[in-house]
């Protein structure tokens, strides 16, 4: 019994690093998107505009579907996907970001409207999927009614406070010692081992379970 | 300004200000809070500043002496004009970074004819410009307000050219990065005709400069540079054409000079020294300060602001 409850807690606390990990690169990759976007669009004061206003939207459809995705068949490996997912989706921001920010420019004249389609096409799906990750993990947490406004308080303290290092690593430390790809594709990798990590995890878990589900049938 | 000139209440001031001579008050005329910066007009005595922050003392960015508004006041916009001594009779001139107008007034004075683009990221600065610095605008000068970067992208789109691009957007507290890299200034040089010259107003101390110099360099080669001892801005006078242009030197009194014996005259008007602005200017195929293996800015990586931290 004991055991068991001991590994329910190292669970917990895995959660909460995931979490933690998607509060981080969301801030991280938010803060780099203005630099990506200076060379096309400049860095007046709406080209944050454009970058706050696709995090906010995309972070709000984020929740909406992490939600509607954790009532049915939830389970770690899903999790991990999302993670892996969430990864994969960066990759473009590395690998086409000067070939649609071109395009972008030689079609919108507009600096404002220019840097938001830009923004929309480059960062939108990412941080859709790493919203999706909070509500999630609320709902792998949450064991009774009872404790979900404290579970889903201490989630949000966990991948906000993850926001705000990220912030200020990136600005303070990263973008002087590393190129903008750099970071990215480490944040894109990083994501990606966390994502199967959570589905070793699950696997072994699991293994684990029937062997000692076994163990006790072959005792009783 | 000769509005200015001729207002009495300015005559007065000035011969208070004459008397008082250093012991003169600031006052702040105007103050305004824009979408980028506090920005503040501040008069002392004959000299009237546009400045960006109150407490630095680096951040007065643009300066005239209302009793001679024709005359400039900081060493940095002297240097600058540098440039002429390469490239006399630019046609098309581009100015980024606006400050109180004063550079494209006095280009204006001595290049009637040229074509002067001026471009400003903040709307109230052109403001000011316009209501306290007397900047002036007519059917060759033309104003922008736009970032520096995405003018010059949609001006190569547009296939224009310019004989001389300044680069002023520099304040003392903060540098727009991508203004500072390997790819922005290859945008610039390919805006250049092909006589072209560009001259920026940047540092001269931080681990910023060697970062900045190699940046420059591994664009254009070797440049000028203007320096002033007792200042901490450096000029940097590069060309498109592969050579560095040569000075000659030996002739340092303007008037001797075949194509330049008009600026004699112009250069006495506005109080810059052109003797001294020749002495000032060094190349870098001559001497090299900075090391070699200093790394360059690129979109990918322009820390400068924190660069310029770091040593401070």
């Amino acid at each position: 019994m004991q055991t068991s409850k001991q590994a329910i807690n190292y669970l917990n606390l895995f959660i909460y690093l995931l979490a933690f990990s998607s509060g981080f690169s969301i801030m991280c990759i938010e803060l780099l998107a203005g630099r990506i976007l200076a060379p096309f669009f400049g860095s007046s004061v709406h080209i944050w505009g454009s970058i706050i206003t696709v995090f906010m939207l995309s972070l709000a459809l984020g929740y909406l579907l992490g939600g509607k995705l954790s009532t049915s068949a939830v389970s770690i490996t899903r999790y991990g996907f999302i993670f892996i997912f969430a990864g994969i989706t960066l990759i473009p921001i590395v690998t086409s970001s000067t070939w649609v920010m071109e395009n972008i420019f030689l079609a919108i004249e507009d600096s404002r409207y220019g840097s938001l389609l830009a923004s929309t096409i480059l960062f939108f799906i990412p941080t859709i999927i790493l919203g999706m990750l909070s509500p999630y993990s609320v709902r792998l947490l949450v064991k009774n009614s009872n404790e979900s406004g404290q579970v889903a308080g201490r989630l949000y303290f966990v991948s906000t406070l993850g926001s705000a290092l990220g912030t200020i690593i990136t600005s303070f430390y990263l973008v002087l010692w590393f190129n903008i790809d750099t970071i990215v594709i480490t944040v894109s990798i990083v994501l990606c081992l966390l994502g199967l990590c959570a589905i070793v995890w699950d696997k072994v878990n699991a293994r684990v379970k029937k062997a000692s589900v076994s163990g006790d049938i072959s005792h009783a | 300004m000769p509005k200015l000139l001729c207002n009495r209440r300015v005559t007065a001031l000035l011969a208070i200000s004459v008397l008082l001579t250093n012991t003169v008050l600031a006052k702040v005329i105007h103050s305004e809070r824009s979408l980028y910066r506090n920005i503040l007009v501040e008069d002392k005595g004959d000299t009237r500043c546009l400045k960006f922050n109150v407490k630095s003392n680096n951040t007065r960015q643009s300066c005239l002496f209302k009793s001679k508004p024709q005359q400039l006041v900081f060493n940095y916009t002297k240097q600058l004009l540098a440039g002429l001594l390469i490239n006399p009779k630019p046609e098309r001139i581009l100015i980024i970074g606006l400050g109180g107008g004063t550079m494209s007034n006095t280009l204006h004075q001595l290049l009637p004819d040229s074509q002067i683009d001026n471009v400003e990221i903040d709307q109230s600065v052109i403001k000011v410009a316009r209501q306290y610095f007397g900047f002036i605008e007519n059917e060759n000068i033309k104003t922008f307000s736009q970032d520096g970067r995405v003018f010059i992208k949609r001006a190569l789109l547009r296939k224009q050219a310019y004989d001389w691009i300044i680069l002023d957007a520099f304040d003392g507290d903060y540098i727009p990065e991508h203004l500072m890299t390997k790819e922005f200034l290859i945008e610039v040089k390919d805006l250049l005709t092909e006589q072209g010259i560009l001259t920026a107003n940047t540092f001269s101390s931080s681990e910023l400069y060697n970062y900045e110099s190699a940046t420059y360099k591994a664009v254009f080669g070797d440049f000028y540079q203007v320096v002033n001892k007792d200042n901490s801005n450096r000029i940097i006078l590069a060309s498109k054409s592969a050579s560095l242009p040569k000075l000659d030197k030996q002739t340092s009194s303007l008037a001797q000079h075949k194509k330049l014996s008009h600026l004699a005259e112009f250069f006495q008007v506005i109080g810059v020294d052109s003797k001294l602005l020749y002495k000032n200017m060094t190349s870098t195929d001559q001497h090299q300060d900075w090391p070699a293996a200093s790394p360059v800015l690129t979109d990918q990586f322009s820390p400068a602001n924190l660069l310029k931290i770091d040593s401070d």
